[in-house]
This record gives structure tokens, C-alpha cells and sequence, in this order.
């Protein structure tokens, strides 16, 4: 997959930004998708954009806050950090598509539960932080759970409730 | 974010072709973590983004005896700090790919990308610079090695050449009855970038207590990360007290230049780098199980 | 409304029932503004200004214009001129309406870096920021001015050639930067510090810092060719935007319709109009629905942080303690256009302590910064840094216990708030005893060297304002709750609550719905911790209302006067002869499809008596002596929440407050360099992560409040107050060293101890 071009040339650059919508074929949420992106659309903007999927959150654009937060290949990343056309091939697990078969994952339940969320913006990106920790370690401390999700900013909850919140998911899914 | 165009070569070749024969600016991408927020804030511009991710050689990610450790370009943070020859032999490497952002961070950023950005304050150097690691670079005069130390020429300046692609950091195997550490200073916990960061190498002589080699390297006080060369003489040819550390930790000082800025001043990086120095060789002493005579 | 000094059993209030909205918001389902999508949008954005002071000469949009995909320009020639732009918009801050209108674009002059000059609307993105490069701006840069000390100053460079102090004294003749100058007092001050064994007195400095909510503002504008304008909008008033909108655009407020979208965090910082008047100029310019939605830089740089103060704390005490009198001064910086919160700080400066001789002078300075808006008890983090700060000096060189000390001087129920308002009902005490015997002040400090405890008070006053709410039953007996009231985080959920309990049905019977500014009457902004306390009122109210009806309609149904009629449980009857009774799903349908006509309960409440707040923190802290760094070890929070209506929302609430006042003063500030703010991003302004902080304890208690819903108290603002104080004196006790600045970072920390060695 190379497209080669050189676009240094400002007419032929204007020309670019109308058509070079370029196919992207990746797994998003356990189904296959093609869309048409720009080369300079991150995956963020894709995602809200030509997919509609608006539960993953623009907080900061810069990888501050972790609003964006997805999963690629099972991996939490930030969906603003990264080129759309960088997940060929690739598979994309965002908010929308963490309950399966119309069931809440227990780290859904118990955020409501704990009241782990109150203006709900940044709680997409924790659920998948958190989804992401407990795919790879299922017993973690609560210092490890912090670690975790420390690269997700919260400023409602000061992240005791969320860290309580994480903790019972853990022993609901021992 | 501006226009570009984006190409992700499957071969080297394919990759150095399109570097030699674009016009305009190409950007080497790997984790994105930096360069899409540059393009964004257009503190850079790109014509090309180049993902060189898809290229197999950047992938390697291996321990060999007596070469030591190969890290693809495309190896991420969080990929090279679980490997097990990094856990069993590179400490400080492990601590510092922890450091750098968060989780999400860790998954995409590479060390490789950490060296290309060329920050002063890139927590993956300073470790790599006391372990003498080598940035192998690709270009179409074939392959190069430059010490890392050499790498860098400036602030977001190194040594890397338009039509040149950096394929791998190789790091030697670590000397025996050594030790090395990395910590650095940031106001909070997590999220921040560097205000001072220190690495400390400490290798004893066999069978003795006398410091055959130290390296000491530095972030973030001075436009590129710097070696405490004196500082480093202080403790070699010596066995390493509590006197000689301080010694140390007050000359390393003296390789600092930083400046003052919204993350710190010029003065309070400078006691950093004491503190770090300090902090950092006495961990080393530690784990190579030396009690420290005063 | 009823006192309510006697818990009556409950059903729903008091519970943890769970959050109305939170499966919306745990599925990604819930539409925030940025989310919107509308048939032929186009994208806004805006040129804003990069120097803090500067005239505008000349503006020349045409290659804008041109540039293709381009649909709409607009500058402050696009204004309708300012004839209805009189008045004062409320809030939690004032501001008038000619300031708003300044601030929404630059006239003639940029008054601070990020102000905006010109808004473009394109097709996407892309070309609106290509757009923006294109517009040409003539710029003659003046000094700028920087601090309020600094504009206080009789050179100073004007921010406004028309701004004169106002003043309770004579007029004067000269403008200046001083907006208000404003007093309060009581008593003697000179003779109650003649009085004092001991006079101490201090000074505190405090910066710039943001509520940091983590939804970019964002707004989204449909005018209709009939003048119409409909705003889909990130706020915490719809009808404070309306307002805002008729005043700038020169409408009637019945063309106006502003539909709240979910809200990702306010804090105080979403309440006057920003984006909104810039989205429907672009809008009826082009003749398309255009949404702006900001970058962080921007919200950082152009909507409303919290004032930066300097403030001094005189006080003369007894040697056994007891306060003699009081003096404060607070100057305050507003930023762009004047309205610091001097208001606030002045009543929670000294509102813990009871002074038969006081003073309290305030001063609202305007410099080249971004215009303050309210963060979460605006004004009083900052006053309580200092007050609080310095009320442990007093006790400790007086040697007394700080708590002691706080309850010697506490004030009670009929002392007098600064205002000279009598308190009613209020806890303090009671808040003082509970931390007296809790472990989080009786257990000693973990071991460990540099560690220390400290303790600091807090208090909000609360507004209460204006609150309507409709109450809907339908044909089955289910219930909804409409209103206007936006819900920043727990309102439905607590209404819920209200309704339920009231109509004494259950909890899924009840829906509540926020309705927009065309079909809900006028309420209030959610601010200023009125919403459950105040808004709460009014929708127990409109449940009475129901419960009226339905008993007209019950009694109708049983052949009975209404008086005769009783109701528990969705069932009517007779008081003398039970058996007579008929249930609310039969007389909801009956009232809706025979009889009179559908239930609809109306409440409405306009002079609640305020419901004062207090709270005590204690933090322990280390800190390493080498890098100066301050490491959170145990946290604990006491507050007097009247009645916890649901006790996880009011923890969430207790907590986020903690949370955000650590922030402000350990590591959060704007750092200006010229007046141009160089930390505008998370990396730099550094909000608190999950690994900065401990868990945070929250010790509620319940003093009923004098007024309003089941004795709650408005619970949201009081706990940012106290933090920094009580950090800067648990640093204190850790590190030898009293800082006087926020934030506490850790280079302050260490060059205090470096200076404290130097004199050592």
C-alpha cells in the first residue's frame, strides 16, 4: 500500500484537500469497514467523522488526556496521535462497540454502579484503559490500576470512584 | 491539520527510493506521538508522512550474544520494556520506555522516534548514551553507525541526513558487575516531560570494588542530552563512597547549560541534576550490592 | 417551604440510586456538541489575536472571502450595533452586556492574547484554518498590562479609556483599570486591633488557573431565513445564552432557542456566551448551520479561567485566642473587561470566624488576560488560601491547637456573615466536632521524615435564584420531570429521586427530560450550588401541585370533597371510609382523556433563605526535601451537606472539588511571559492524574438546612475551598516553610527552603 505523490506544488495541494480521499479497510468494532479518508485524518477524525462512531472524545488533540482513547489490536492508544491509514488492516475496538451482544462489560456495570462518572466525557477513554489492563492483567493493585488509567484525565471524580469502579470489575470477572 | 500525502512502503528500498526521489519534505512516522501534533501545531510542515511501519527490518527486535540488544525503528516503548533480555540486562532502557507518556503512549511511541524528535529532554536517551549505543542508519549510500552520543546536533537537530532513515538502535551487551539506572524529575506523577533527567552507569572491576567505568548522561539541561564527562572521572579508578558520589553529583553540574522555561529554571534543573546524579549512582551501588562507606 | 427539622422516613432520598444517565454515557450514546452532525454544516473557526494589547488598524478578509469553500467572514462590523446591549448579565460573575459584546470580538482593540478577531465558516475544517492564514490584520502593539498590582498603578497603560472606578466614596475624576472598589464592615477595626494581645499580618499571591473541563467548549448555530436562530450548545444556562444572544444580535428573545446538548464539565466556566454569538453571525451569513468547536488551546486562551489575587490578612487575637478583629484586602484581577469575583471572596473570607470588628476591602482590576468567568466558589479558594493560611500562623504563635483555635472562634447560628446577613442554620461546629474525633486528625502521621497534617476551612454561601419545573402525568401514572435546568452531573438523577419520593411511586416511573429555551419556562443557571437545593424546591413543589390535582380528580371520581381525600403509595381514598379508594393510574387516565384535562404540577421557587456551607479538610502530606516535591499521603473531607439527597453524587462532588483545588495548589497556573500565555496544553498546565492524587475521604454531615428540599445544602462548590490552604499548612509542618504563593510546586517548595536555610 504506497501512495506516492509529491504535493509541494500549492494548486495541486488546493486539488488534494477536494479528492484524494484514499480507502481504508480495517476491523472496527468486530466488523469489517471500508471508508474513504484523507491522509491527514487521524483516526480520531475518521472515526467521528466517516464512521459517526462520536463516543470516542476529542479532549486535547495532543495526547494529554486520553478522551480519544481505543483500542488497536487489543492495545489502548490515543485515536488523535495516529493517521487514519495507519490502521489498515487493523482491528479497532472503540466505546461503541465494548458491550457484545447487547450485554454491558462489567467494567460498564460497575462504573455506573460506583458512580465512576459524572459529566461522562472523559468515560469512554477510562473504560477502555481500564478494558485494556484487564485483557493483559487480571489482578492488578490499585497502584497498577492507576498507572493504567493515568493517562486519561478526569475533572469531575478526582478518580476515586473510578479506581473503585475498576477494582470490582476486577473481582466481578474473577 | 495541512494537507500531506502518505506513503507506507512495504521494503527498505521502496522506502529510501521515495525519500531520494520526493520532493518536498518527508516525514518519517513511526508511533505519531510527536509528529502528528508538530504537523497539527504546524511547528513542522510534510509533504510526505512516511509510515515506516510497514517495512519488516523495522520490526527486529533481538538479543544477540556479544552484539547485544536491536531495536527496530518500529519497535514500540511498551514492546521493547517487555522483552526479556531488556528486563534481564537493561534496566535503566526498561525504566526509561516506562517513562515516556502514558500507556497509550508507550503502545505507539518508539525509542527510535524518541531519538529522530531529538528533544533535549527524551527519556529513552540518557540510558542509551551510558550503555554506548549506536543509531544504525540506512541511506543510499548503505548503512552507517554513529555513536548516540554523536546523534544529536541541537534541539530537534541530529545528525540524520534527507535521504537517511534510522533502522535501529543497537546497544551493546552491558559490561559485567555493572549497573545502570535512569530517573528523571517531573512536577507530577505521570504526564509530564522531563524538567531534569539523569542516567547512571556504574561497572566494577572484576573481583573488585574499584569503579572500572562510569558514564553519566543528561536530559533536558542542555540543548542536546549531554555526557557529565567529569563527573564520570570522579568515580573511575575508585572505589565509589558516599564522599565520591557527592563529588560526582556536584560536577555533574557543570555539564549542564540548560535554560529556564515553563517547566523549570536554569538554577532548579542544575540542583536536579544533583539530586538525580546522587540518587541514581547510589541506586547503582545498591543493586551491584556495595554498602556505601562514608 | 416547610422547615424541616425532623427526618421523615424516605423511600428514594438519601439512596445511592443510580446516576439517570449514566448508561448513555458508559455506551458512547451520549451527545455532547462537538458530536452533532446537521445536513449542510460548515465549519467554524476563529482568528484570535496574538498579542495581549494591541489596536486593531485595519482587517481585510477579501482573499478569505475567495478562497473557495469559504461561505462566511464576519468581524465586529457584523455586529448589529449596540443600541439593546444595555444591562447586566447575571451568573455567578457579572458582566455587562457592552462587555460581553467586546469580548465576543475585538472592536477596535485586542485586550488580551486568544481574543478574537474575526470567524470564518467553510466547508471543512481545513479551509476554514487555511481561511483564517488569509485574513490580513493591522495590528499596533501596545504594552501590555500584566498584573493587577501592576494596573493599579498610576502610569499603568489603560485597558479602557472609559472605565472609572466605582466606588461608594467620591466619583472619580481620571479612569483607570480599577473597575470597583467595594467595602464591608462592622465595628471598630482600629479598636478591635487595640484590643489584641497580638497583631499578624500577611500577604498571599495567587495565579490564573482553569476549570479544565474536559469538553472543548463548542457550540453548533442554525439561523433560519425567517430570523430565527437555533443554538445547540455546551452550557450551563440555555436562558442565560438566550438572553445574551437577543441583547448581541439585536433578536426578540421568542427567536431565539437554545437546546442544552450533554455538558462535559462546567465548573463555572460555561456560562456566558463565547462561541455562540460568533456561530449565529456566521450562520445567518452564510445561511447554514455552522459549528465551532474549540482546540484546547483555545479554551485555555479564550474562554474564562479564574481570577488571579493578591490578597492581605491582618488579624489581633487574645492570647487565649479569641479574634479581636479582622482586616482583608483582596484585589482581584478580572482579566479583559471588569468582573473579579470580589463578591464571592469577600464572603468567604472571614466566614468562619466570628468579628465584632471587621473590614474587608476589595478591588476588581481589569489587565490584558483572558475575561475570569466563575470556577466551582469563585473567589474562595483563593480567600481561603490566605485567611486560612494565616489562621494557623496566629494559633501556632499564640500555641494553640489549630482545630481548638477554629472552634474557639467558630460562628453559630445568628452571628453575621460578612454581609452582615444573621446565619441561619449551619454546621460548622458540628463539622469541627466530627473532625476532632475522626482518625484523620486524632491518628498520628505515618512515620517517616518531612511529613505533616494539615487542616483548613471552607464556606459557600450558595445562590438560590430562580427555579421552575413542570411535572407531566401521563395516562398510565408515569411521571415526567421537564424543565430548562441543565443537568451538569447529577440533576436528573436527584430530581428523579424528588419525584419518585413525592408522588410515592417507583423510581422507573419517573423520567426527567431537559427541555430547550422555546418549551421550558424561565429557570436559572446550574451553578453556584443552587441547582438540587434550589431547582430541588422547585420540583417538590410541582409534585405538591400534582398531588393537588390529582386529588381534585381523585375526590371527583370518589363523589368527595378533595379535603376528604388522602394518598399514599398510588392509591387514593376516603380518610373516613378507606375502602372507597380508586389508584393513580386509574385517575391519571381518567384526567387526561375525560374529566378536566391532563395533570401538569408546576413549581416554581424565587426566595429560597440561603443554606451556608461549610467544610473542613485535613491532608497529610510528605515532602522531599531534595526536589521539594509534595506527595498527597491521606486526604479527608468534612462537610456539612444539610441532608445527602443521594450520598455517591454527593461524594463525587465532595471528591472533584478536593481534586480540583489540589490542582490549583500543588502544579495547576497559567505562566504569562508578556501577557502571553506559554502553557496552553495539558502537557504544561498541569491538571492532577489518577497517580497524583490518594483516595479522597469524604466525612458528610448533616446539620439541616433552614430552607428548601429534606434539609440539603447545596454540596458543589464548598470543597475546592479549603484544599490549598490545607496543603500549604500540612507542607508547612512537613518542610519548616510557609509559601505564600500558589501553586506550591515543587521548585517554589524548594527555593522557600533554600531561602529558609540561607536565614537559618
Amino acid at each position: 500500500m504506497t501512495f506516492v505523490a509529491n504535493f509541494s506544488d500549492t494548486t495541486l495541494r488546493k486539488a488534494v484537500r477536494v479528492v484524494a480521499k484514499l480507502p481504508l479497510s480495517f476491523t472496527v468494532n468486530g466488523e469489517p469497514r471500508q471508508v474513504f479518508v484523507q491522509p491527514w485524518q487521524t483516526l480520531l477524525e475518521a472515526l467521528r467523522d466517516e464512521l459517526a462512531l462520536t463516543g470516542t472524545k476529542e479532549g486535547c488533540s495532543n495526547g494529554n488526556c486520553g478522551a480519544c482513547t481505543v483500542l488497536l489490536d487489543g492495545r489502548a492508544i490515543v485515536a488523535c496521535c495516529m493517521l487514519a491509514l495507519e490502521a489498515e488492516g487493523q482491528d479497532i475496538l472503540t466505546i461503541e462497540g465494548l458491550a457484545k451482544d447487547g450485554r454491558l462489560d462489567p467494567l460498564q456495570e460497575t462504573f455506573i454502579e460506583y458512580g465512576a462518572l459524572q459529566c461522562g466525557f472523559c468515560t469512554p477513554g477510562f473504560l477502555l484503559s481500564a478494558r485494556a489492563l484487564l485483557n493483559t492483567n487480571p489482578a492488578p493493585n490499585e497502584q497498577e490500576v492507576r498507572l493504567a488509567i493515568a493517562g486519561n484525565l478526569c475533572r469531575c471524580t478526582g478518580y476515586d470512584k473510578i479506581v473503585r469502579a475498576i477494582q470490582a470489575a476486577v473481582e466481578r470477572e474473577a | 491539520m495541512r494537507p500531506f500525502t502518505y506513503a507506507a512502503p512495504q521494503s527498505l528500498q521502496e522506502a529510501l527510493d521515495l525519500l531520494a526521489k520526493a520532493n518536498g519534505t518527508v516525514r518519517p512516522l513511526v508511533g505519531g506521538t510527536d509528529l502528528i501534533d508538530q504537523l497539527r501545531q504546524r511547528r513542522k510542515t510534510a509533504d510526505v508522512v512516511l509510515d515506516i511501519k510497514r517495512i519488516p527490518e523495522m520490526h527486529r527486535l533481538e538479543y544477540v550474544a556479544r552484539e547485544g540488544l536491536h531495536v527496530g525503528a518500529a519497535v514500540s516503548c511498551a514492546d521493547t520494556a517487555a522483552f526479556a533480555a531488556v528486563r534481564e540486562l537493561y534496566p535503566a532502557i526498561r525504566a526509561s520506555c516506562l517513562l515516556v507518556g502514558s500507556v497509550q503512549i508507550q503502545n505507539r511511541a518508539s525509542i527510535a522516534g524518541n531519538v529522530c524528535n531529538s528533544a533535549p529532554s527524551a527519556d529513552t536517551v540518557p540510558p542509551l548514551v551510558t550503555l554506548d549505543a549506536r543509531a544504525a542508519i540506512v541511506g543510499p549510500r548503505g548503512r552507517r553507525e554513529v555513536p548516540l552520543e554523536e546523534f544529536f546536533t541541537g534541539p530537534g537537530q541530529n545528525v540524520l541526513r534527507g535521504d537517511e532513515l534510522l533502522l535501529e538502535i543497537v546497544v551493546p551487551p552491558p559490561a559485567p558487575h555493572s549497573s545502570n539506572h535512569y530517573l528523571r524529575f517531573i512536577p507530577r506523577n505521570e504526564m509530564d516531560i522531563a524538567v531534569a533527567g539523569v542516567s547512571s552507569l556504574v561497572a566494577l572491576r572484576p573481583r573488585g570494588r574499584i569503579c572500572a567505568r562510569a558514564r553519566i548522561a543528561l536530559a533536558a539541561v542542555a540543548p542536546t542530552p549531554v555526557r557529565a564527562k567529569a563527573a564520570e572521572a570522579v568515580l573511575e579508578g575508585h572505589v565509589v563512597t558516599s564522599e565520591l558520589i557527592e563529588a560526582a553529583a556536584e560536577k555533574a553540574v557543570e555539564a549542564c547549560r540548560p535554560i529556564t522555561d515553563v517547566r523549570g529554571s536554569a538554577e532548579y534543573r542544575k540542583e536536579l541534576v544533583k539530586v538525580l546524579t546522587r540518587r541514581t549512582l547510589r541506586h547503582c551501588m545498591a543493586s551491584l550490592g556495595q554498602p556505601l562507606e562514608s | 417551604m416547610a422547615t424541616v427539622s425532623e427526618r421523615k422516613k424516605t423511600r428514594y432520598i438519601g439512596k445511592r440510586t443510580p446516576k439517570y444517565d449514566a448508561l448513555e454515557r458508559v455506551t458512547g450514546q451520549a451527545l455532547f456538541a462537538a458530536d452533532l452532525h446537521l445536513p449542510g454544516m460548515l465549519h467554524g473557526k476563529v482568528l484570535r489575536s496574538p498579542h495581549p494589547h494591541a489596536l486593531i488598524k485595519r482587517i481585510d478578509t477579501r482573499k478569505a472571502e475567495a478562497l473557495p469553500g469559504v461561505k462566511a467572514v464576519v468581524t465586529a462590523a457584523d455586529l448589529p450595533p449596540p443600541e439593546r446591549a444595555q444591562g447586566m448579565l447575571g451568573g455567578e460573575l457579572l458582566i455587562s452586556i457592552m462587555d460581553l459584546r467586546r469580548l465576543t470580538i475585538a472592536h477596535d482593540k485586542a485586550l488580551f492574547e486568544g481574543h478574537a478577531i474575526a470567524a470564518v465558516a467553510a466547508t471543512t475544517p481545513e479551509v476554514a484554518e487555511e481561511a483564517l492564514d488569509l485574513i490580513q490584520v493591522d495590528y499596533e502593539v501596545l504594552p501590555p498590562v500584566e498584573n493587577a498590582l501592576e494596573a493599579m498603578s498610576p502610569d499603568a497603560p489603560l485597558l479602557q479609556p472609559d472605565l472609572y472606578t466605582k466606588t461608594l466614596g467620591e466619583q472619580p475624576e481620571r479612569p483607570s483599570n480599577v473597575a470597583t472598589h467595594s467595602e464591608s464592615s462592622r465595628g471598630d477595626l482600629e479598636r478591635g486591633f487595640a484590643e489584641a494581645d497580638l497583631v499578624h499580618e500577611t500577604s498571599y499571591e495567587t495565579k490564573m488557573v482553569h476549570q479544565g473541563y474536559l469538553e472543548p467548549t463548542a457550540t453548533v448555530a442554525h439561523a433560519q431565513p425567517d430570523g430565527r436562530i437555533t443554538l445547540w450548545t455546551s452550557t450551563q444556562g440555555i436562558f442565560g445564552i438566550r438572553r445574551s444572544l437577543g441583547h448581541l444580535l439585536d433578536l426578540p428573545l421568542g427567536k431565539v432557542n437554545v437546546i442544552p446538548t450533554e455538558i462535559g464539565g462546567g465548573f463555572g466556566g460555561k456560562i456566558y456566551a463565547i462561541l455562540e454569538p460568533l456561530a449565529a453571525l456566521l450562520s445567518r451569513k452564510s445561511g447554514h448551520p455552522v459549528k465551532i468547536v474549540m482546540s484546547r488551546a483555545e479554551v485555555f486562551r479564550a474562554t474564562g479561567p479564574a481570577s488571579p489575587t493578591h490578597i492581605t490578612v491582618k488579624t489581633g487575637a487574645k492570647k487565649d485566642g479569641r479574634l479581636t478583629a479582622a482586616y482583608v484586602k483582596l484585589v482581584m484581577d478580572a482579566g479583559a473587561v471588569p468582573g473579579a469575583p470580589i463578591g464571592g471572596a469577600s464572603l468567604v473570607c472571614l466566614a468562619p470566624y466570628k468579628l465584632d470588628h471587621m473590614k474587608i476591602e476589595a478591588y476588581d482590576v481589569v489587565t490584558n488576560k483572558p475575561r475570569v468567568q466563575a470556577y466551582r466558589a469563585p473567589g474562595g479558594t483563593p480567600a481561603a488560601f490566605a485567611v486560612e493560611s494565616h489562621m494557623d500562623q496566629v494559633a501556632e504563635r499564640l500555641g494553640i491547637d489549630p482545630l481548638a483555635f477554629r472552634m474557639l472562634n467558630a460562628v453559630d447560628e445568628g452571628d453575621r456573615m460578612t454581609d452582615d446577613r444573621p446565619y441561619n442554620r449551619i454546621g460548622l461546629k458540628e463539622v469541627l466536632r466530627r473532625v476532632a474525633k475522626h482518625p484523620s486528625w486524632t491518628s498520628p502521621l505515618p512515620p517517616g521524615p518531612h511529613r505533616g497534617r494539615g487542616l483548613a476551612l471552607g464556606f459557600w454561601a450558595g445562590a438560590t435564584l430562580t427555579s421552575t419545573a413542570h411535572v407531566l402525568v401521563h395516562a398510565d401514572g408515569t411521571a415526567t420531570l421537564v424543565s430548562g435546568q441543565v443537568d451538569l452531573t447529577g440533576t436528573r438523577t436527584t430530581m428523579q429521586q424528588i419525584v419518585a419520593e413525592e408522588l410515592q411511586v417507583p423510581l422507573e416511573s419517573v423520567s426527567v427530560r431537559v427541555g430547550d429555551t422555546d418549551s421550558t419556562p424561565y429557570t436559572d443557571l446550574s451553578a453556584g450550588s443552587r441547582t438540587a437545593y434550589s431547582f430541588g424546591a422547585a420540583v417538590h413543589n410541582a409534585c405538591q401541585d400534582v398531588l393537588a390535582q390529582l386529588r381534585v380528580h381523585a375526590a371527583d371520581h370518589l363523589t368527595a370533597q378533595p379535603e376528604h381525600v388522602e394518598y399514599a403509595d398510588g392509591r387514593f381514598w376516603l380518610r373516613d371510609s378507606p375502602d372507597q379508594n380508586v389508584d393513580l393510574v386509574t385517575v391519571a387516565r381518567r384526567s387526561t382523556f375525560r374529566a378536566t384535562g391532563p395533570i401538569c404540577g408546576r413549581g416554581t421557587v424565587t426566595r429560597l433563605q440561603p443554606a451556608p456551607q461549610f467544610a473542613a479538610h485535613v491532608a497529610d502530606v510528605e515532602v522531599d526535601p531534595d526536589t521539594g516535591k509534595v506527595t498527597i499521603l491521606r486526604y479527608t473531607a468534612f462537610q456539612d451537606v444539610g441532608r445527602a439527597l443521594n450520598p455517591t453524587q454527593v461524594e463525587g462532588q465532595v471528591q472533584g472539588g478536593a481534586a480540583q483545588g489540589i490542582g490549583w495548589a500543588l502544579t495547576e497556573y497559567y505562566h504569562f511571559e508578556k501577557g502571553v500565555m506559554r502553557n496552553p496544553t495539558f502537557l504544561d498546565y498541569r491538571m492532577p492524574t489518577s497517580l497524583d492524587l490518594p483516595m479522597i475521604d469524604c466525612e458528610l454531615v448533616e446539620v439541616p438546612a433552614s430552607d428548601g428540599p429534606y434539609g440539603a445544602r447545596g454540596v458543589g462548590e464548598v470543597p475546592i475551598v479549603p484544599p490549598a490552604a490545607a496543603l500549604a499548612n500540612a507542607v508547612y509542618r512537613a518542610a519548616g516553610v510557609r509559601l505564600h504563593k500558589l501553586p506550591m510546586t515543587p521548585e517554589e517548595v524548594f527555593r522557600a527552603r533554600q531561602a529558609t536555610s540561607a536565614i537559618g
